[in-house]
C-alpha cells in the first residue's frame, strides 16, 4: 500500500480546510533552518520516515532556536531508522496542547465500507486505549454513495461523551477527514493526536494516509513513485519492475528484492513464483531446505510470455544467485507454455550458468516442459522442468542436487566459457518487422526461406501469421492491429522457431533502466 | 447439486472481444457453460465463438432473455461502471475476474448489489467450477484438462488463493475425493463473497458433505468462518490450511487497521480460533488430502 509522509498527508488535509500546524519540510539544515526563522517560534523537527512510535526513537525533537532546528536536521536526515534512510524532516511549530483526540477512516473490509472512528483520549498507545476504554471509542459505518453526512459526525462524536461547540466542530472535522480520504482513495487516513490548543483551535498534529495501491493510477498529484508499500526505500531494480508492471496491465508482476550484495556460494536462489498461495507454498519449501531467498516474485493471472521474460531478466540482475527456483500452486488454469517461453528466453539471453528448476504444472505443461528443457546444451546451466504431480518440495531437492554437482564440477575443471548464441549479423534487406504492444518482432526472410516447419504460423497464439506467395511468414493483419494487442507476444515466433524451426525469428522487449 | 453454478445457469461475458474474454468465452462454453450473449460497448452485432455480442447488458438481456451470471473480463478500471450496468439491468450473481479494481469501486458495486440483493464473487478471482457441469472464469483453464484434473464429488471448496484452488480440488481429485463446486474467493482485501458467505452456501447444497478451505493471512474471513460454526450456522466438518506463516511480518497496519481488527489476521489466532471451534486444521497444504480422506472415512 502507498504511503503518504505526514508532510504530504498534512497537505491533503490542509487543502480540505483542516488545521495543521505551521511548517515545511526540508532536505538540508539550511532549509530547516530558514523555515524555523520564518516560523519566528520554537519548533518540532519531525523525520518523515514510515515507522510507528518516532518520538521514541528520537525521530522527533524540539528546537527552541532556527540554530538548533538546523543543528538537529543535520543530525536526523541521512540516519537510518530500522529500515529507512530520513531524507527529508518536517519543520513545524510547537503546539501548546490541551487535549488530544484520535480521528480515523479506513476501509472495513467485514462491511465492505468505510469505517470511521474516533476516540475521546488520542495520541501514542491508541490501540491499548481501545481496548481498556471502549466506551471513549465510537465508530459507525459511512454509506459510499450518500459519503458520511454532518449529523453522523456529531453523533459519533456525541457517544463518546463529548456536547457543545467542541461537538461540532469535531464533527465538522471529521466530515472532512473522511473527504480526504475518500478523494486520495485511501485504505486508511488517520489524525493521531488530534490536537486541541489552548487557544481553542483543532489541529491536525501527526497524520497518516495510506493510499489504495490500485487507485494510484487516479491520483498523479499524490506524487506516488511506487504503488507498493515496502519497509524501506524501493530498490533500483523494483523501480524496474514496477515500471514494467506499471505499462502492461496483462496478468501480474510482483516484484521484492530480499537481498543485495550477496556472494555466489551463500545459497540465495533468484525465487519466481506463480499466484499468490502458491508462491509462498514454494518459497517456504526453498527455506526448509535451507536456501536463502534474493527475489520474492510472482508472474500470475495469465500474462503474456513477453511479462514472463522481463521478470526473469529483472530476477536475473539481483546478483550472483547459486540457482534459479520458479514454482507455483502446480495446477495452473493458465497455459504454462507462454511462460516456459519467457522463461527461455530470458535464460538462454543471459547465458545462465547456475542450475534453473522450474515447476511449470498446469495447462499445456508438457509442451511447457519439452520447451523449457530445451534449453539445455543451448546454456551452461543444466536446466529442469516439473510437472503437476512433482512436489515443491521435491523440485527444491532436485535444484539443491545440481546445485551440488555444478559445485563439483567447478573444483574439478575450470568452467570453461561457452559463447552465447548470438544471432549472426542479419542482412538488413531480408529482415521483416512489426510492432507489438511492448516490442518489435523481426522475421529473418532469408532464414525463413530455408524453414521446413514454418512452425511460427501455427504455434502463433491469436495466428496472426500466414504465408506469402514466397512462402515467408508476414502478418496477416496489418501492424497496428497487431500493436493495438492482436500480437499477444506469446514469443512462439521466437522460441518455437529456435527450437523447430530455422532461429529467423527474434522478439526484441525492452527493459526501461536495465538494458545497458 | 453444486453450488452458485451449474449447466442450467445463463451466463453473459462482459468484455467477450477482449483476449481473455474471447479465449474464456470459448473454454467456458466448452467445458459446458451455458454462454448465451457477451456485451463490449461498440461492438454490437458482432459474434465470439458463436455467441452474440451486443452493446449493453440491458440490449443482451432483452434479446437473448434473462441472464443469470455476469463474468467480467473488463480491464481494473473500468470495472465499476460495468458491474454497476449489470447489477441494475438485474443480474443477480457476477463474477468479476481482473485484477486490481480500485477499492472505493468495489465499495460502490457492493453497495449497489446490497440494495438490489445481487451478489458478485472476486475481484481478483480465478472464478468457480462446479466439475462436470459448468466453470465461470478462467478456472482450469483448457476443458480437456478441467474435464480430468476435477472430479465430481462430496467436498466444497473454498480458497482465497486461485491457483490454490485447482491443486486443492485436483490432489484430492488423484486420492478420488471430488468435489461438489470450487470458488477461488478472490485475493484482494474487500470480496464480495468471503469464505463465511461460502461456506453457507455449502451448508445449504445437500450434496456437500464436508468443506476444504484455504485460507491467508489479513482479513477477518476465517476468523469469521469460525464464529459461523460456533453460532451453528455452518453444521459440517471443515478442513483447513493457512498460508502465510513465513510471509514476513514487519509491515504493520495503521492503528484503526489495529483498532478495528484487535488481534484478527494473524496465522496464529487464525488456526487458534479454527481449532477452537472443532475444524480440522493442518499445517501443510500437501496435509489437505489424507485430513480430508480422514474427515470422509469417519463420516461413513
Amino acid at each position: 500500500m502507498a504511503r503518504l509522509h505526514e508532510y504530504q498527508g498534512k497537505q491533503q488535509l490542509a487543502k480540505e480546510g483542516v488545521l495543521t500546524p505551521h511548517g515545511a519540510a526540508a532536505t538540508t539544515p539550511d532549509a530547516a533552518r530558514a523555515i524555523a526563522a520564518e516560523i519566528g517560534r520554537p519548533v518540532m523537527v519531525k523525520a518523515q520516515v514510515w515507522v510507528t512510535g518516532r518520538a521514541g526513537l528520537g525521530a522527533i525533537r524540539k528546537a527552541a532556536t532556527p540554530d538548533e532546528a538546523a543543528l538537529i536536521a543535520e543530525a536526523l536526515l541521512g540516519q537510518r531508522i530500522k529500515n529507512l534512510t530520513v531524507t527529508e524532516v518536517l519543520v513545524e511549530e510547537q503546539l501548546d496542547i490541551a487535549r488530544e483526540f484520535y480521528a480515523g477512516v479506513i476501509v472495513d473490509d467485514r462491511a465492505q465500507a468505510p469505517l470511521v472512528i474516533f476516540s475521546s483520549a488520542g495520541g501514542t498507545g491508541i490501540e491499548e486505549i481501545a481496548v481498556a476504554h471502549p466506551d471513549k471509542v465510537a465508530r459507525t459505518h459511512v454509506d459510499i454513495e450518500r459519503g458520511f453526512l454532518d449529523y453522523q459526525a456529531r453523533d459519533l462524536v456525541r457517544r463518546t461523551g463529548i456536547s457543545g461547540k467542541l461537538q461540532s466542530e469535531l464533527g465538522d472535522l471529521l466530515v472532512r477527514l473522511y473527504q480526504v480520504a475518500r478523494g486520495c482513495e485511501a485504505r486508511s487516513a488517520e489524525i493521531n493526536p488530534l490536537v486541541l490548543t489552548a487557544e481553542g483551535k483543532l489541529v491536525a498534529a501527526d497524520c497518516r494516509i495510506t493510499v489504495d495501491d490500485y487507485a494510484v493510477f487516479r491520483h498523479p498529484e499524490l506524487g506516488i513513485e511506487i504503488a507498493r508499500e515496502y519497509d524501506r526505500p524501493p530498490t533500483p531494480l523494483e523501480k524496474i519492475a514496477y515500471a514494467v508492471e506499471a505499462q502492461d496491465y496483462r496478468g501480474t508482476f510482483y516484484f521484492i528484492q530480499m537481498a543485495e550484495g550477496f556472494q555466489r556460494g551463500e545459497g540465495y536462489i533468484g525465487f519466481h513464483g506463480a499466484g499468490g498461495g502458491g508462491s509462498m507454498m514454494s518459497m517456504d519449501a526453498l527455506l526448509r531446505q535451507g536456501f536463502k531467498v534474493a527475489t520474492f516474485v510472482d508472474t500470475s493471472g495469465n500474462p503474456p510470455a513477453s511479462k514472463v521474460y522481463r521478470a526473469a531478466k529483472i530476477v536475473l540482475a539481483v546478483g550472483p544467485i547459486d540457482g534459479y527456483f520458479s514454482s507455483g500452486s502446480g495446477v495452473a488454469s493458465q497455459e504454462q507454455f507462454y511462460s516456459a517461453r519467457g522463461f527461455f528466453k530470458a535464460f538462454l539471453e543471459a547465458q545462465v550458468e547456475v542450475p534453473i528448476v522450474v515447476r511449470l504444472g498446469g495447462n499445456g505443461e508438457d509442451r511447457a516442459v519439452e520447451i523449457l528443457e530445451g534449453l539445455n546444451g543451448r546454456i551452461p546451466a543444466p536446466v529442469e522442468g516439473y510437472k503437476k504431480d512433482d512436489s515443491p518440495d521435491f523440485c527444491v531437492q532436485r535444484l539443491a542436487t545440481l546445485i551440488g554437482e555444478q559445485a563439483e564440477k567447478r573444483e574439478s575443471e575450470k568452467a570453461e566459457k561457452r559463447k552465447g548464441e548470438k544471432a549472426g549479423e542479419r542482412s538488413r534487406e531480408t529482415l521483416y518487422t512489426f510492432p507489438g504492444p511492448t516490442g518489435t518482432v523481426t522475421l529473418d526472410h532469408a532464414l525463413c526461406a530455408t524453414c521446413a516447419s514454418k512452425v511460427c504460423v501455427e504455434a502463433c497464439a491469436r495466428h496472426i501469421l500466414a504465408l506469402n506467395a514466397e512462402g515467408l511468414p508476414v502478418l496477416a493483419i496489418t501492424p497496428e492491429e497487431a500493436q493495438k494487442g492482436r500480437c499477444v507476444e506469446c514469443l512462439a515466433c521466437e522460441v518455437d522457431c529456435l527450437l523447430y524451426g530455422a532461429g529467423g525469428g527474434h522478439v526484441d522487449l525492452p527493459i526501461a533502466g536495465l538494458d545497458a | 447439486m453444486a453450488i452458485l453454478i451449474d449447466q442450467n445457469k445463463r451466463v453473459l461475458v462482459q468484455g467477450i472481444t477482449g483476449r481473455e474474454g474471447m479465449a474464456r468465452a470459448k473454454l467456458m462454453t466448452e467445458y459446458g457453460t451455458q454462454v448465451v450473449a457477451g456485451v463490449t460497448p461498440g461492438r454490437g452485432g458482432e459474434r465470439v465463438e458463436g455467441v452474440p455480442v451486443y452493446d449493453t447488458v440491458l440490449e443482451a438481456w432483452e434479446q437473448v432473455g434473462p441472464l443469470d451470471v455476469s463474468v467480467l473480463f473488463i480491464p481494473a478500471p473500468l470495472v465499476k461502471s460495468a458491474a454497476l450496468e449489470a447489477i441494475d439491468a438485474g443480474v443477480k450473481l457476477l463474477v468479476i475476474v481482473p485484477d486490481r479494481v480500485p477499492i472505493y469501486d468495489v465499495l460502490s458495486i457492493a453497495a449497489r448489489a446490497q440494495a438490489v440483493g445481487a451478489r458478485f464473487i472476486g475481484p481478483n478471482t480465478l472464478g468457480v467450477l462446479s466439475p462436470g457441469k459448468a466453470v465461470l472464469g478462467m478456472m482450469g483453464g483448457r476443458a480437456s484438462a478441467a474435464k480430468s484434473w476435477f472430479i465430481p464429488g462430496p467436498v466444497g471448496i473454498s480458497s482465497r488463493s486461485g491457483g490454490i484452488t485447482s491443486s486443492m480440488a485436483y490432489y484430492l481429485a488423484r486420492e478420488g475425493i471430488g468435489a461438489t463446486t470450487l470458488v477461488h474467493v478472490g485475493g484482494d482485501a474487500v470480496v464480495g463473497m468471503p469464505h463465511p458467505e461460502v461456506l453457507l452456501e455449502f451448508e445449504r447444497d445437500p450434496e456437500t458433505q464436508v468443506v476444504v478451505m484455504f485460507g491467508e493471512i489479513g482479513t477477518s474471513q476465517e476468523e469469521r468462518a469460525a464464529d459461523l460454526i460456533e453460532a451453528g450456522a455452518f453444521t459440517k466438518p471443515l478442513i483447513a490450511c493457512i498460508g502465510g506463516k513465513a510471509a514476513r511480518q514487519g509491515t504493520r497496519f495503521s492503528h484503526a487497521g489495529a483498532i478495528v481488527e484487535g488481534g484478527r489476521g494473524t496465522y496464529e489466532g487464525k488456526v487458534e480460533r479454527l481449532r477452537e471451534v472443532g475444524a480440522t486444521v493442518v499445517d501443510s497444504f500437501m496435509d489437505l488430502p489424507a485430513a480430508t480422506k480422514a474427515v470422509l472415512a469417519k463420516m461413513g
